[in-house]
């Protein structure tokens, strides 16, 4: 069983960690870092809810090992927003639209639209589809969450809606 | 922590990679983008003593035209396939296929090769490379050979790569002036392994079929090439109705795999009606 010294960055913030090599990312990002908005479901692949970036891309952190992630950059929920600031626009429409009921599943949801929109500001149904189709949601339902989707979209390019010109 | 205690090791090189694969002492496992392999790892499915990443060795990740093939580095992602404008334009079944595996999120660290390696035969891709023809090509203790793709299934989810070779490219035949592809499949929810499918290849001379291929997946324990309907088309009138009465026959003779989930009556029913769309799709697009 060996351990290894890897080095990656977490929301901008270098880490180095001593890590056995059947360390997942998830657990890394949860247990060592207390970065706990990545939730842990299925552990196999199918759920979604550990979704990160990784290098800018949509990744598995249960299907990660924390050593194949020295060198990475990663993106986890909690860099999205500065805690005292606005939300990500993301955020702002899942909260606009109630695009959550227990919000279990939402964290992956929206580290997987926040990819799918700095690669394509303006994504067809379609696309919007297969993104959320690599995510479970036991309670929403998927409307409300593409909903979300479109709004976030709306926020992003700088026309508001309709609430948000109302608050 | 799920997975159960191993080694790994990320060698920058081949050889190296190759080395540790070539150590009897130790049972050693190649780590492509882990998204079948961790899975295993967290069931306890597979105790390995050592993971060789693959990840760290430049240049196993292209995808590039050579002659009348386009390479595929064993470590390109699935996604980098999916969206290549190469493979697009001269092997449009791969990305089609490919749209079909998983999801984006798994896509986009799942690689080709270890999809071809790892030999689901529910996976799309293993009944692409069947069907399309394609070699693989190994590196092992005792240097690179060139495997064809339908010499590689030899069982469920085993082929006939050694335990100490890497696979290091796949070579895909690009697709010949009037022929058609597609990839059809029929599964719970999308994304999920498919409960059938098929793939098909057809090329229509003056009106008939001249060649044709198709290989059904996730009906027997590797990718089943259907010899019988390839034979029947051949040289038969390019039509639809060819196609129903082949793939209605062929279906009746099928050896298909006991699965609890999905009664044999059921199986049959969809293997002949992924295997009638697909060559039909097919027929249309060779248009
Ligand atoms: C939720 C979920 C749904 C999925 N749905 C589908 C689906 O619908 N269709 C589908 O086809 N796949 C599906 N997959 C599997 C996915 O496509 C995997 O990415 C793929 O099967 C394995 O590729 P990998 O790069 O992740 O390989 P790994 O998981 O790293 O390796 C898989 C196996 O292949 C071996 N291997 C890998 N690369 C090489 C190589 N270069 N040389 C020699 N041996 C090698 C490994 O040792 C291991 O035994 C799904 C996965 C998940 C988690
Ligand atoms: S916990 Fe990773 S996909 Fe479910
Ligand atoms: S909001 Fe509860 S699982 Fe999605």
């Amino acid at each position: 069983m060996s351990t290894h010294t890897i080095t990656l960055t977490v929301n901008g913030r270098e880490h180095t960690e001593e890590v056995e090599a059947r360390l997942t990312l998830a657990d890394l990002l949860r247990e060592r870092l207390d970065l706990t908005a990545t939730h842990l479901g299925c552990e196999h692949g199918v759920c979604g809810a550990c979704t990160v970036l990784l290098d800018g891309k949509p990744a598995r952190s249960c299907l990660t090992l924390a050593v194949q992630a020295e060198g990475a950059k990663i993106r986890t929920l909690e860099g999205l927003a500065d805690p005292e600031g606005e939300l990500h626009p993301v955020q702002q429409g899942f909260w606009e639209k109630h695009g959550m009921q227990c919000g279990f599943c939402t964290p992956g949801i929206v580290m997987s639209v926040v990819e799918l929109l700095e690669r394509d500001p303006d994504p067809s149904d379609d696309e919007i589809a297969a993104t959320l189709g690599g995510h479970l949601c036991r309670c929403t339902g998927y409307v409300k969450i593409r909903e979300a989707v479109r709004e976030a979209v709306r926020l992003r390019s700088g026309s508001h809606s309709p609430q948000e010109i109302r608050r | 922590m799920k997975p159960p205690p191993f080694d790994y090791v990320a060698p920058p090189s081949l050889d190296e990679a190759v080395a540790v694969l070539a150590d009897e002492d130790q049972d050693s496992k190649v780590l492509a983008g882990g998204q079948s392999l961790i899975p295993l790892l967290s069931l306890r499915l597979a105790y390995p003593d050592v993971l060789v990443d693959l990840g760290r060795i430049d240049g196993l990740g292209s995808i590039e035209h050579a002659d009348d093939t386009v390479v595929i580095g064993a470590m390109a992602t699935q996604h980098e396939a999916e969206t290549s404008h190469l493979l697009h334009e001269l092997c449009p079944l791969v990305p089609e296929a490919l749209a079909n595996v998983a999801h984006p999120q798994i896509r986009s660290r799942g690689t080709v090769g270890g999809s071809v390696a790892h030999g689901d035969p529910a996976a799309e891709l293993p009944a692409v490379v069947v069907a399309l023809d394609a070699t693989v090509r190994a590196v092992g203790p005792n240097g690179t050979r060139t495997i064809a793709a339908r010499d590689l299934y030899s069982g469920m989810m085993t082929t006939t790569l050694r335990e100490d070779e890497v696979l290091t490219s796949v070579e895909i035949p690009t697709v010949r002036e009037g022929s058609g592809s597609a990839c059809v499949e029929v599964a719970r929810r999308a994304g999920d392994y498919a409960m059938a499918g098929a793939v098909a290849q057809v090329t229509v001379e003056k009106g008939t079929f001249a060649d044709t291929r198709l290989v059904l997946f996730s009906v027997s324990d590797t990718p089943a090439r259907i010899d019988a309907v390839e034979r029947a088309l051949t040289g038969a009138e390019a039509k639809p109705e060819v196609i129903a009465r082949a793939t209605a026959a062929a279906a009746e003779d099928l050896d298909l795999l006991a699965d609890p989930r999905v009664s044999q009556d059921y199986a049959r029913h969809l293997a002949e009606v992924v295997a009638r769309r697909a060559l039909t799709t097919a027929l249309e697009r060779s248009a």
